[in-house]
Formats: C-alpha cells, structure tokens, sequence
C-alpha cells in the first residue's frame, strides 16, 4: 500500500500542477519553458563545482585511504559496538552515495539483507545523506565560503542516525 | 572550509596513493571521475530542466503559494529569518516537502532555487562568502534527511531476495526521526547563540 502510494506520488504530483494550470487559464507550456531555461542555468552554474568534487573525491576512493581507515578504526569502533564491516560504508556514506550503494549491496551479498548488518546498513543508507556531497554542491553553487556552522551540524545529526540505526539493529 | 575540504581529499588520496603503491589506480580514478561528473551532469540537466519546469507551471499558477502556506508555522520556526512573502520561502517549502516524500528529482532543483534566494537576500549578495543562518539551517536539514519512505533501499533489498524487504520502514524511520530532531535541536541553539552574539 505505501509502496504503492510511493510509486504513483510522482506521476500524481506532475497531473495535478499541469491539471490546475490548465484550469486556472495559464499558458502551461510557456511557463514551463520559462522555469526549465532557469533549470538550465542552475546546472550550468554547478557543473563546475560537480566536476572538481567527483574528481577529488576520486581520487580519495581510488587511493584505498577509506579502506585504510577502516582498518585503523576497527579496534574503536568494537568499543562503540560498531560492526566492523560497516564502517567503510560509513566513511564513503559522507562523500560519495554510488560508492556507498555499491558497499551496501556487497554487504547484501556477502551476509543477506536480513542479517544483522544488512539490516543495520538499510537502516543507517536511509537515515543519512553524503554530507560533503550536499555541503559543496548547495554552498559552492552561490560561492558560499565561510560555511560556519553546517559542516558541524550536518556530522552531527549524521552521527546521532548512525548511533540510532546501530541500536535499533544490532541489540 | 570547502577550500580545505577539497585541497585534503585531493591531497591526502594522491599522497596515501603514492605510499600505498597504486597511483596508477588514483589517476585513473581521476580520469573517470571527470567523465562521471559530465555524464552526471547531463542527466541532471534533463532533471532539472523538467521540475523547475513544472514548478515554475505550480508557482504561476499559485499552487506553491498555497502549498507553502500551509507549511508556513514550519517554516517560521526554522527559519525565523525568512519572513512571509521571501522569495526564498516558496522554493524552501517545496525542498522540505520533496525530502520528506523521498523525490529527490524534485528536492534538489527546489534547493538550489532555495538557495540562490538566500544568497540573493543575504547581506553579502550573490556569491557571499559568509553562510547566513537560514542557509546553515536549510543544509543541515537536507543532510538529515528526513525521508518517510525510503523506497530505493525496499526495491534493493528486494532485489537481494530479502525475506521482508519493507521491515526497514520501522526502524528507518525512527532513525531518521532521530537525526532531524537532533538537527532542529542544533540549529535552534546555533540560532539563539548567534542571535546572543549578534545582540551584545
């Protein structure tokens, strides 16, 4: 039922602007017209903030340092009850979500997508977003560069979806 | 920050790179990157042409005035500094709304808008180079991501033959409920610290 509703939002949403425009006597293509060149812009405007994150963060995925790190970060993280296998997931969560897919449907293979850590990686991939991912595209596409107190905020509702997820899962 | 942010991920990945022996990996890496980053790009131009399109069809015809009016003790209380009647407050409302019933397609469009209005309004002008609290606040919201149904994750699972792929729905829930909540929380006291601050 609720997949269901899911899954004819979209179509819905999109009848029900053109449907009401039509009747309230607009010129419905025009006006889309006129907000699909501003769309256009917009992503003129990010592709070079695009390029220059993908790369970079590339580079960082290609070096294997997450892996290495995750290594590092094994022996804290059994302290916090953190399964190890999940912790590169975490780490590529913050920059990268087609890398984080791809680990979370390793994990989905390796141990079934009801197992304790399948369970607990489904939960932590639908609470949380690529932090650096957002915070670069949205400030870098108005050239914020003091960006004060999101970083901090972002990691940390971050974190506390994380510890969430691990508690609801994992007990 | 994003300066560092950039300058460390570029750095620490050809350095760990070269240590680690497979440089040839990291280059590589970069290259496709590159190309990743155009491909994504054009698909998001198709994306985004379409839903600022058809959002543009919503706020001629006044849908999102409505809408957003009834989002209006929301947005007030996150974002105090976005008065009725700020250009930003239409496009914030659509963005929230759009996370919440998992259509990215539509949130991201939104949110750029969102926060071109801001920087616009800001005391800095288009391309300030000081985050205001409403942008802080509109980020660290985004990266909570409170979504009710997270449809991508049942439609993998299902895909890897899960004997109940919609059991995540429960806990992702209360996972997401959880980390909103601790955003609103900080933003709140980052809110009235900054005020404090700014008053004496």
């Amino acid at each position: 039922m609720i997949l269901w509703l899911s899954r004819i939002l979209i179509p819905l949403m999109i009848c029900y602007i053109v449907g009401f425009g039509l009747l309230s006597g607009r010129p419905v293509f025009e006006d889309f017209l006129e907000g699909a060149r501003n769309g256009m812009k917009t992503v003129g405007g990010i592709l070079p903030v695009l390029t220059g994150l993908m790369t970079a963060v590339g580079v960082l995925r290609a070096s294997g340092l997450l892996e290495a790190a995750g290594l590092w970060l094994a022996v804290p993280a059994e302290r916090l009850r953190l399964p190890a296998e999940l912790i590169p997931l975490i780490l590529v969560r913050l920059v990268s979500n087609s890398a984080a897919t791809g680990l979370l449907l390793d994990i989905f293979s390796r141990y079934g997508p009801d197992s304790p850590p399948g369970m607990c990686a489904s939960v932590m991939m639908s609470c949380t977003e690529t932090v650096f991912y957002c915070l670069s595209i949205y400030f870098g596409s108005v050239g914020i560069k003091k960006t004060r107190y999101a970083l901090p905020g972002a990691l940390l509702s971050t974190a506390a979806g994380i510890a969430a997820s691990i508690w609801l899962t994992m007990r | 920050m994003l300066n560092y942010l950039w300058s460390f991920m570029l750095l620490a990945g050809m350095l760990w790179g070269a240590a680690a022996g497979n440089l040839d990996a990291v280059t590589q890496g970069l290259l496709d990157s590159a190309g990743e980053a155009v491909a994504l790009g054009i698909t998001m131009l198709g994306i985004m042409c379409f839903w600022c399109g058809i959002l543009e069809v919503g706020t001629r015809a006044g849908l999102i005035r409505w809408f957003t009016g009834k989002m209006g003790p929301a947005l007030d209380f996150l974002f105090p500094d976005i008065k009725d009647g700020h250009p930003a407050r239409e496009p914030l409302a659509v963005n929230l709304a759009a996370n919440m019933l998992g259509v990215g397609m539509a949130a991201a469009p939104a949110g750029l808008e969102a926060m071109r209005a801001l920087a616009e309004s800001s005391q800095d002008g288009i391309s300030g180079i000081r985050a205001t609290n409403a942008m802080c606040t509109f980020l660290i919201l985004n990266i909570s991501s409170l979504q009710l149904i997270p449809v991508t994750m049942i439609a993998y699972r299902s895909q890897y033959h899960s004997a109940d792929p919609a059991a995540v729905l429960g806990p992702a829930l209360i996972a997401t409920g959880i980390s909103t909540l601790t955003a609103v929380l900080f933003c709140r006291l980052m809110e009235l610290v900054s005020r404090r601050r700014a008053g004496g």
